[in-house]
């Protein structure tokens, strides 16, 4: 069992969408929330599976989509400083911030470095002595228990030049405001697998209990996508409003106790300024005091100067679900992969950079 | 971002481990899920295994599909 091929057999495929047929009886939309989930529609083509009744809706779960301008001219600014060495995941070098990218401060003399993990960061901190290493803290709660782990690690070390600029988000409060500000009718929710494989399913019962909203937790395999419309159907059609996981081999209730100890240990929630929403209450990750020598944002001098948005790009509405790419004017015209305008089309798991790879006949 | 992908653990040294992917080794950090052990397939995401997968569940869920696809041919 390699538990990957095994959730992509085609032979299976038909059944479960003839269970939805039977099961979609009722006009709905669905919002996958995650980014994952939105290329793995796109790519395996499931919306054109699907039957008329049922929308699919991309949501805000790209942490690169969702880190605003103002953020991004925080890394951008400490990467201008000297013997600094950014430590960055590769979708954040090309993104646009308001007057130039990672890319651009690393061509103009900035020392940027791509890692795969922070343990790449943090042996980065170890060779260069001299130098202060400062990781951008980019993720949701799949990616901040190790991004915490690493400050254990380097507070065990002794290790006195690593940093992390901490732009962590939390899903369940960002949710909770899409829900709130009434701007999308959603019907049921793909929950994030990954997030939910760190912290459960239980922080998604809000939405089943006070917004009437069913949600299933799906894994990112094509059959594991298609059961979860499922169940939502299912739910829909019953008139029922739950917290289902579909995705069982990867995500319990109570999620990864360890996991989130470790996040809890280093971080506490702050507010956050999110692309498209503004600031939330509540659905970020600031370091405790405790930890707040590893804080770049308080150990650094720097000027981000004034934020600047893009005028006329649609990231913002794409990631709260009211317009899909092809709604904005730049798409596929002044904004590619190539030449991005924004960060949903930089971000391999940006709405507008799946729409353009997969999306070509895409109608609905 | 949030991707992760089941590795095998064929090697722990503390919280080291040695993974396998596809029939390729790399390695993973054992921090967020200390009770693996060797043989377990584990969800790897950014260079840690963010949770043990429960290959019970995953064999539960494909004969689930299985059988609404039996189940859809015979209807």
């Amino acid at each position: 069992m390699r538990l990957v091929s095994e959730f992509r057999q085609s032979e299976l495929v038909g059944g479960l969408v003839q269970n939805i047929r039977r099961h979609a009886v009722k006009k709905a939309r669905f919002m996958e929330f995650c980014g994952g989930h939105t290329v793995a529609i796109m790519k395996f083509g499931l919306r054109q599976l699907l039957p008329p009744s049922l929308t699919l809706t991309s949501g805000p779960g790209c942490p690169v989509c969702v880190t605003d301008n103002a953020d991004l001219d925080k890394a951008i600014a400490l990467a201008q400083l000297p013997d600094v060495i950014i430590a960055t995941f590769g979708d954040m070098v090309r993104v646009p911030g308001s007057r130039s990218s990672l890319q651009e401060a690393k061509a103009g003399g900035g020392d940027v470095r791509i890692v795969y993990s922070t343990l790449d960061a943090l042996a980065l901190a170890r060779e260069n002595p001299g130098k202060s290493v400062v990781f951008v803290g980019v993720g949701f709660e799949t990616t901040a228990p190790t991004v915490a782990a690493s400050i254990l690690q380097a507070d065990r070390e002794g290790l006195n030049n690593y940093y992390v600029l901490s732009l962590h988000k939390l899903c369940p409060p960002v949710i909770k405001a899409l829900l709130d500000s009434g701007e999308v009718n959603l019907q049921g929710l793909i929950c994030p697998g990954h997030v939910s494989a760190v912290i459960g399913s239980r922080p998604w019962e809000f939405i089943a209990r006070d917004y009437g909203i069913p949600c299933v937790v799906s894994g990112f395999e094509p059959l594991d996508i298609l059961q979860s419309i499922d169940m939502l159907s299912a739910q829909v059609a019953k008139g029922e409003s739950r917290v289902e996981i579909a995705y069982r081999r990867g995500v319990t209730p109570d999620g990864n106790a360890t996991a989130i100890k470790i996040m809890e240990q280093v971080f506490e929630p702050a507010p956050a300024r999110w692309r498209g929403f503004g600031e939330v209450p509540g659905s970020g990750l600031s370091l405790r005091p405790e930890f707040q020598r590893f804080d770049a944002e308080l150990n650094f001098d720097f000027d981000p100067g004034p934020t600047i948005n893009e005028k006329g790009c649609l990231c913002g509405e794409v990631l709260r679900g009211v317009k899909i790419p092809p709604d904005c004017s730049l798409f596929r015209k002044a904004c590619t992969p190539e030449n991005p305008v924004g960060p949903c089309m930089v971000s391999s798991e940006g709405s507008c950079a799946a729409f353009y790879h997969y999306g070509e006949n895409e109608d609905r | 971002m949030c991707l992760a992908i089941p590795a095998k653990i064929t090697k722990i040294d503390g919280t080291d481990a040695e993974v396998e992917i596809g029939g390729i080794g790399r390695k993973a950090s054992l921090m967020l899920t200390p009770e693996a052990q060797v043989g377990d397939y584990v969800l790897l995401h950014a260079g840690y295994a963010i949770n043990i997968v429960d290959q019970k569940e995953a064999k539960e869920t494909l004969a689930i599909f299985a059988e609404i696809s039996q189940l859809m041919e015979q209807g």
